[in-house]
């Protein structure tokens, strides 16, 4: 017992061991997602005292903020959309949350082909780990070596966008492959009208809002030279859209599909043409001419960003925006 | 001395945090809850980031703490606020017993 860390460590370590647990067996949707929410947080703090702050702002971010308030859009959906029945079933009694919905058997197909699934994920991670080599030297040292070239300070954001681009690329696509599956899938569902939240609420999102926009934009600005960027700064920009979307002050419209699908491709087109014309001028794809690094990482990450920022958003507001048969539906 | 003073703050936010933490798990309703935790976050994160920002080095990290204590405030203000309207709404009473 040196170090008094380690017993706050240790702590750490047990306490999102038992949220996990807690989250996964607790009965209550609710419940189950708020549990979830603090156990993002805490793995936050995990990767902080890993010395791992760029994790740990986009585990904050993404991991916990927006997949959060995606999961409790669905709770949403299920219990006052799908279901009907959970809104006046709640409403009347005195409990906290609304009655639970109504179980539908799962088919033992399912389950069985869900387990086996997570039964082959889980076989592959204790392969790969156990095939890892233990104590190896990592590519500190290489990395280390090759920043000069990179065009940044930061070496997260060197390693992310310069020396393994190809990969980010696709996680970018990833994205965008979401976002589609999306707006394919929920293209009938009725919309989840947005709960009225009152005027404590509009006051703080016009408050929140301003302040927003900054802090994700400095964010990615930061990313440089420091722990931040692309993905965090657009998780951050992604709860503009939610406030807006939340106070009713943005509606989509079937108009603005196009916009939508514009910012949506954005990010990955701009990755890819600039991959393409370095690849054009003699180079390997990514292999950045050093004068003109910093600008070119800085111009993928700024569209990056910006494509993050709204499909995040529009995943929030799930469904692509169609006309609707009657006009009164959408009004604010 | 600075570090004392310092001290002597993270230690009062860290009671006021064990108080709050202490009437969210025994007080009857939601609404006394709210009242506890309410106490705790702004109190004692007030506190914390009053003996943090004494020992801070730069002005640029004195200024991002107070950014962060300004914008938890409001936020968590906002949020019991919400919380209580619809404990409210939903019909939601406080407790005699």
């Amino acid at each position: 017992m040196t170090d008094p860390l380690v017993i706050f460590d240790l702590l750490l370590a047990l306490s999102i061991v038992a949220l996990a647990v807690a989250s996964l067996s607790v009965r209550d949707l609710f419940a189950m997602i708020v549990l979830f929410i603090v156990f993002g947080l805490l793995s936050a703090l995990a990767w902080v005292r890993l010395s791992a702050p760029d994790v740990a702002l986009a585990e904050a971010a993404i991991g916990t903020g927006v997949t959060g308030a995606l999961l409790l859009k669905t709770l949403h959906h299920l219990r006052f959309v799908a279901g009907g029945q959970g809104l006046r079933a709640g409403s009347g009694g005195t409990s906290m949350a609304p009655a639970a919905p109504v179980p539908v058997p799962v088919p033992v197909g399912v389950i069985l082909a869900n387990a086996a699934f997570c039964g082959l994920i889980t076989l592959g991670l204790a392969v790969a780990f156990l095939g890892a080599p233990s104590a190896g030297p990592g590519f500190d040292a290489l990395v280390a070596d090759a920043m000069p070239d990179s065009g940044v300070a930061h070496p997260v954001t060197g390693v992310l966008l310069n020396f393994r681009a190809y990969d980010t690329l696709m996680e970018v696509v990833v994205l965008l492959a979401a976002v589609v599956a999306v707006w394919q899938i929920e293209r009938g569902l009725s919309d989840a009208p947005a709960p009225v939240m009152g005027e404590v609420w509009q006051g703080f999102a016009r408050l929140a809002l301003p302040a927003i926009v900054v802090i994700g934009t400095y964010l990615l600005w930061v990313g440089a030279e420091a722990p931040g960027g692309a993905f965090q700064g657009g998780a951050v920009l992604a709860a503009v859209g939610l406030l807006l979307l939340l106070t009713r002050a943005y509606v989509p419209r079937p108009a603005h599909r196009g916009i939508a699908r514009g910012a949506f491709v954005l990010g990955t087109a701009a990755f890819a043409l600039v991959a393409l014309l370095v690849a054009s001028g003699g180079r390997v794809a990514f292999e950045y001419p050093l004068e003109h690094a910093k600008t070119l990482i800085l111009l993928i990450e700024g569209m990056v960003t910006l494509s993050i920022a709204v499909t995040l958003a529009a995943l929030f507001h799930g469904r692509e925006p169609v006309a609707l048969p009657k006009g009164g539906r959408d009004d604010t | 001395m600075l570090d004392l003073i310092a001290a002597f703050f993270i230690a009062s936010g860290t009671v006021f945090f064990v108080a709050g933490t202490v009437g969210l798990l025994r007080f009857p309703d939601i609404f006394c809850r709210l009242h506890a935790l309410t106490k705790a976050d702004g109190l004692g994160l007030a506190l914390i980031a009053l003996g943090v920002g004494l020992l801070a080095g730069t002005p640029g990290e004195i200024f991002r703490i107070a950014l962060v204590w300004s914008a938890l405030a409001v936020a968590s203000a906002t949020c019991s606020h919400l919380v209580a309207r619809y404990a409210l709404r939903s019909g939601m009473e406080g407790r005699d017993d």
